[in-house]
């Protein structure tokens, strides 16, 4: 695949970004970050039905438009631009890869046209969102008479408080599985909790002797791959959040007179500027080359790992900047730069730390050298 | 762009690649011999019109377009023919003398390029004047039937091989400074003009300072107009940028058997030896990881996080340059310009692979020379990272250039927009 994107790749993301743009607005962001459910249905239908974004990257035998990881990239990166408050990413990015990639043709026939077409609102419950390594160390599922019985607590669930279908990932005798479960289930708990970043809702999922049904085989759950595509698209929001914040901080730098000149003309804030620049553009480019490699399967493996941490590092360094450069001002709730800053903070921290993400570069890199 | 060169390709379609290669091969089966001298054959080679086939038919070329010159070059190396001499400085020179000289300069100066037989060397930056070029201070006066010159230039690469120089110097010190500075041809060779090694931190002397006391400069040799000193050393500095497309490695000529390849080969070590230490000054970062393996360095967690932030580094800007480069071939503008990010990112990278191999090789990096690490290599770029942040415009230049032509923020106020005469000077100088 050519690098760069196509005139089809490039009119599709003016099409995201315009209707978030309408959509999603910092005072729309505002309200619905003060919700319990955290999202707009309204939206939602919209972006599910006219838009019809939700399955983007499903194929269309199961409800799908059959893209690939590049165009959910590019959906990924305007949400994360315009902070779109909703469980995309839950339902569509984690749910939908987690069945794509684990579930038999059965299991993809009965709940992937649902969370392609929106009226199924998924989330993946995993019990450690640091590290696919330590999931399945507080989820167990045993065999019953008539499927599995789930126990244990999930600490941190995205959007499970609006999910009518929990992908659970729990351990088992034979190892990591996949499971399916009714959050109306016996058993289930959802509690809401207070999160650092509200345009991320987060709630504790608990299960006591919950009926599930297993996707796939049984200890066949492979998270690895699963962590990659949820690592590469969060790095698409994280570029795109960052290019928004980096260009209304450049605005301010020009509109803001301070000592007679703009504060923009100030080398000291120029040359922040453009080591920002910088660092933006390689984790951009970083984090679209982890798509391609997805999409085409030519390239490094741990191209995802090198987009998160590139991702995450330039995100969380522009947004302090964000509220540095613009002194006191940014500092307040009024302003929205700290909406923005609380995504980059979230996002940095979840699916694996900058540091996580580049030991797993490493050791990916010493075995392919061994071989 | 302004120069001729380009300008010559635009001028019809012409002969296809086919009957190009099929002309340039049989011209090739008459007159290519690998028992010829050097010169012997690019005199033949110019006389033959294929020595810059892209360059104006009146002055030495055929207008090919880049394609067609291409078609030409292929046809060279699969043969393994020495083409002209390419040295750097040589090249800066044929192009801006094609793009802004009269015919007459063009007529005497270009063939011996070709050649080989003339060298050459610029004459730009000078002890007063390094970011802040156009502050130059070598002074230029008419004086009878001459121009008389006096000054001090700096960073001049093959300046002591070079038979002529490209001069900016100062002609007017009651104008704007960018407006007072007029481009000369000089005689290198005369008794005006003396030329010192200049030696740099990593041992190696790859510039010259040259010293100009009473240099004598003919009027003919005048580039342009008195003024326009400015606008024509854009087009020099712009071929620089470009970097030197040529062959530095000196392709399949480099192996091959026969007396003008060994001519060859000693023509090229003079010219690449200035450049011997440019890979270490990009860091090396091809041997951070092997070198960290090397030396057990890879088992800390420290030194591996490191290393994946230069990886890391590396790779995005390998992919930030190719989009880019893709994004200008199919005329895409919503991609930022590579080559303005693109020397920040190797300034960046360069410290970074300069810090792992710090790292990999602990007190080892006490050492330098040929028994230390990888036979010197590790030393010699720790102590010539520094000059990438530097060589070429200095990192703190670039930013400026990135915040003003790419983020568009205002510029400083400046405090050199008036008479020459008055703009503040080093204190030194003055």
């Amino acid at each position: 695949m050519a690098l760069g994107f196509t005139e089809d790749q490039r009119a599709f993301r003016d099409v995201v970004a315009r209707f978030l743009a309408d959509k999603s607005t910092p005072t729309a962001v505002r309200e619905l970050m003060v919700t319990s459910t955290g999202y707009d249905a309204a939206v939602w239908k919209q972006l599910s039905g006219e838009v019809g974004l939700l399955g983007t990257h499903l194929p269309e035998a199961f409800g799908g438009f059959g893209f690939g990881p590049v165009e959910m990239g590019i959906i990924a990166e305007e949400m994360g631009r315009y902070l779109y408050c909703g469980p995309f990413f839950a339902s569509a990015v984690m749910a939908g890869y987690a069945v794509l990639g684990a579930g038999s043709e059965v299991d993809k026939l009965r709940l992937l046209p649902g969370i392609a077409d929106g009226s199924t609102i998924a989330t993946l419950v995993l019990d450690n969102l640091n590290s696919p390594d330590q999931v399945g160390q507080q989820l167990g599922a045993t065999s019953a008479a008539d499927g599995y019985q789930l126990s244990g607590v999930a600490s941190m669930v995205v959007d499970a408080q609006v999910a009518n279908l929990m992908i659970v990932a729990a351990n088992t005798p034979q190892g990591i599985s996949l499971f399916e479960v009714d959050p109306q289930a016996q058993g289930v708990a959802v509690e809401a909790l207070e999160v650092l970043d509200p345009t991320r809702k987060l709630c504790s999922v608990g299960f006591t002797q919950t009926p599930a049904q297993l996707l796939g085989e049984v200890g066949q759950a492979n998270l690895d791959p699963l962590w990659g595509l949820m690592s590469t698209m969060l790095a698409h929001e994280m570029i795109g959040g960052a290019q928004a914040l980096f260009a209304s901080t450049l605005d301010y730098l020009k509109l803001r007179v301070q000592f007679g000149r703009a504060i923009g003309s100030f080398q000291s804030l120029k040359h922040r500027a453009a080591d920002l620049l910088l660092e933006l553009e390689l984790a951009k480019a970083a984090t679209h080359e982890a798509a391609r490699v997805l999409a085409t399967g030519e390239g490094d493996l741990y191209a995802p790992n090198m987009a998160k941490a590139m991702a995450s590092d330039a995100y969380i360094n522009i947004a302090k900047q964000a509220i540095q450069l613009r002194g006191g001002i940014g500092f307040t709730w009024e302003e929205d730069t700290h909406l923005w800053f609380k995504r980059a903070k979230s996002s940095e921290v979840f699916l694996g730390t900058s540091n996580w993400h580049r030991e797993r570069m490493m050791q990916q890199i010493e075995e392919t050298a061994d071989v | 762009m302004s120069n001729a060169v380009e300008g010559a390709g635009s001028q019809g379609p012409g002969p296809s690649k086919e009957q190009i290669q099929t002309e340039v091969g049989q011209w090739l089966d008459e007159h290519w011999s690998v028992d010829l001298s050097l010169s012997a054959w690019r005199t033949l080679l110019v006389d033959g019109g294929w020595a810059a086939p892209a360059w104006p038919t009146e002055f030495f070329g055929r207008a090919f377009s880049e394609e067609q010159a291409a078609a030409v070059s292929e046809v060279f190396v699969a043969r393994g023919v020495v083409g002209v001499a390419q040295a750097g400085p040589g090249r800066l020179a044929s192009h801006t003398i094609l793009g802004h000289g009269n015919s007459d300069q063009k007529q005497r100066y270009l063939r011996s390029i070709l050649t080989g037989e003339h060298a050459w060397t610029q004459l730009f930056s000078e002890p007063g004047s390094g970011s802040d070029l156009a502050g130059l201070t070598t002074k230029a006066e008419r004086s009878g039937d001459v121009w008389k010159v006096n000054g001090q230039k700096v960073w001049n690469t093959s300046a002591h091989h070079a038979d002529y120089g490209l001069l900016l110097a100062r002609t007017d010190w009651d104008l704007p400074k960018h407006q007072g500075l007029s481009y000369f041809l000089i005689d290198m060779r005369q008794p005006g003009v003396e030329v010192r090694p200049l030696k740099q931190m990593n041992g190696h002397a790859s510039f010259n300072e040259v010293f100009i006391t009473d240099a004598e400069i003919l009027p003919i040799d005048l580039l342009g107009s008195e003024g326009e000193g400015w606008r024509i050393a854009a087009t020099t500095l712009s071929i620089e940028r470009q970097g030197f497309a040529g062959d530095r490695s000196g392709g399949r000529a480099r192996t091959l058997v026969g007396p003008i390849y060994d001519e060859y080969r000693d023509e090229l070590a003079i010219a690449l030896e200035p450049y011997t230490w440019y890979p270490q000054r990009a860091g090396r970062v091809d041997l951070a990881l092997p070198r960290a393996r090397q030396t057990g360095a890879i088992k800390d967690a420290q030194v591996r996080q490191e290393l994946a932030k230069l990886l890391c580094m590396q790779k995005g800007a390998d992919i930030a340059a190719a989009t880019a480069a893709a994004a200008k071939r199919s005329g895409n503008n919503e991609v930022v310009p590579a080559g303005s990010i693109g020397k920040l990112a190797a300034s960046v990278i360069a410290r970074q692979a300069s810090h792992v191999h710090t790292l990999a090789s602990g007190a080892d990096a006490m050492l330098a020379g040929p028994a230390s690490a990888l036979e010197g290599i590790i030393a010699e770029v720790l102590v010539s990272v520094p000059a990438i942040s530097i060589a070429g415009g200095t990192d703190e230049i670039q930013k400026n250039i990135i915040s003003e032509r790419v983020l568009e923020l205002p510029k400083e106020p400046r405090f050199d927009t008036g008479p020459f005469r008055d703009v503040p000077r080093n204190l030194a100088d003055t």
